[in-house]
């Protein structure tokens, strides 16, 4: 069925095809429409799951929790604030090793107050044993939650999951969106498998007690080991998904005219659609570039990305995050990755706080970058369209980090 | 299908248990001491132990499990007749 959506809409008829037992979830903008269209599935009897309402976003995830402990599959979404308000919870989801999937519509942190978005407030809790996906359009939400379930609930996984969206760009756009029944999805998707670990009244448990340091370390190490495992997991559910619903997005990583180029741009997220096109243009006057969309974030698809970049004379990275004090965090690790071969590689931070990042902005980019690389000027990291004459007013000189 | 994943191991769970963190009676300054004269068998003090550490005697009187009370007082000070004493070790 074709509807027209938005990426927040697809994302609640996601939910609703995953046949999704539990939503527990508190409002934010640019959220909202995910859990007011859950709600609304409910309330209707579209939907046969239980609406949690709850006081706050660390609620939201203790309820969520709670579901997943007793068996459900759980659905929730938040942005900026409300994450990193449930941070403290998202670390108990993962070491409890529930396959809850959340929607996060990224949103640049406060203060100066926004909405609009950035990648900051997601990728700082890159670290916690979530998988991390990140979409580029309403579609790829859609396919991407129901693909998230199929891996998070894998035995070899086990792990909580957040798929990530751009606010306003991605979240409030309305695209066509082809939608898959609950009957079509359960084809791709079985009902959650009873695992021993539910909560069970005959056999109490507690769960997460003090552990010493004489066994601390293997838990977090066999998270570890399942998060390298989620990697094939992924890759598989994505073969998967497109033999039975041909769409398939790469695994971890999209590819775009990649095979003889010289120059690979990467980028995450809604950007990716105008760096597309910007290659495109790119192409035409002469250059050869490529695009590698990032797909997947935690696990870090470090081979993939090394063998994709590591004879490039030029990988742009472009973040839409910042890292303050160190660069972008996507930059940061692919040059970790690429640190002994022979790419270049120029890290530009740009559409912070919403900023519009146009394709005509990327090949501006693209071809600076590339003359900073035959200069031999390359810095650690760049800022993009900063207002310099601001920055002199506020502080009375400009000089780093740079500013392209 | 029986999954080779063990989900009790993978996950830091426990079971409940008595003692499970030794004999933390030893940790104890003050004994609580319960006078049956006094007591009135309402069980508030088994009610208020935070370490469960005292059980209910066939008779119905709380009894203290010395191997696990830590002498907190909770239940000396709980009682609604102070038929608990708290008597240094």
């Amino acid at each position: 069925m074709r509807l027209v959506l938005t990426g927040n809409y697809a994302a609640a008829y996601a939910a609703k095809a995953a046949k999704v037992e539990v939503v527990s979830a508190y409002p934010i903008t640019p959220q909202t429409q995910v859990v007011e269209k859950l709600s609304e599935f409910i309330e209707r009897g579209e939907m046969n799951a239980r609406y949690i309402r709850v006081e706050s976003e660390h609620s939201a995830m203790a309820a969520c929790i709670g579901a997943a402990m007793a068996g459900a599959r759980v659905f929730t979404a938040t942005s900026a604030h409300g994450l990193i308000y449930m941070s403290e919870m998202l670390w108990w989801a993962a070491g409890a090793r529930l396959p809850i999937v959340m929607g996060v519509i990224t949103r640049a942190m406060a203060p100066p107050w926004s909405i609009w978005s950035d990648h900051c407030d997601l990728l700082s809790l890159r670290d916690i044993g979530w998988i991390i996906y990140f979409c580029e359009n309403a579609q790829e939400v859609f396919d991407t939650i129901i693909q998230a379930y199929k891996v998070a609930e894998n035995e070899e996984v086990l792990l909580p999951a957040m798929v990530g969206w751009d606010a306003f760009q991605t979240s409030h756009t309305a695209e066509p969106v082809d939608v898959l029944s609950p009957d079509e999805v359960s084809k791709y998707l079985p009902p959650r498998r009873p695992l021993p670990y539910v909560i069970d009244f005959e056999r109490p448990f507690t769960h997460g007690s003090l552990c010493y340091p004489d066994r601390y370390m293997e838990f977090r190490y066999l998270m570890d080991l399942s998060m390298s495992k989620a990697k094939k997991a992924i890759v598989e559910a994505d073969e998967e998904y497109g033999d039975l619903f041909g769409r398939k997005y790469g695994g971890v990583l999209e590819k775009y005219l990649c095979e003889d180029a010289e120059i690979a741009v990467v980028t995450m997220g809604v950007l990716s659609g105008d760096a597309r096109y910007a290659v495109d243009i790119l192409r035409k006057e002469g250059y050869k570039v490529g695009l590698v969309r990032l797909r997947v974030v935690r696990p870090f698809p470090s081979s993939e990305l090394k063998k994709e970049l590591k004879s490039k004379k030029l990988v742009c990275v472009i973040d839409r995050n910042i890292s303050i004090g160190r660069g972008g965090i996507l930059g940061t690790e692919i040059k970790a990755l690429l640190k002994n071969s022979s790419a270049n590689v120029v890290n530009v931070v740009a559409g912070i706080g919403g900023r519009d990042v146009s394709y005509e902005d990327i090949v501006n980019i693209v071809k600076r970058s590339l003359d900073l690389v035959e200069k031999g000027e390359v810095p650690e990291y760049m800022w993009y369209s900063i207002d310099k004459e601001y920055v002199v007013k506020a502080v009375g000189e400009y000089y780093e980090p740079p500013a392209l | 299908m029986e999954s080779k994943i063990k989900f009790d191991l993978i996950t830091p769970i426990s079971y409940p248990g008595e003692g499970s963190a030794g004999a933390t009676g030893s940790w104890r300054v003050f004994k609580p001491i319960i006078d049956r004269e006094k007591c009135r068998k309402c069980l508030l003090c088994w009610l208020y132990c935070p370490e469960a550490a005292i059980r209910v005697s066939e008779e119905n009187y709380p009894e203290i499990i010395y191997e696990y009370c830590k002498g907190c007082g909770i239940c000396a000070n709980e009682c609604p007749v102070k038929a608990i004493s708290m008597v240094e070790e």
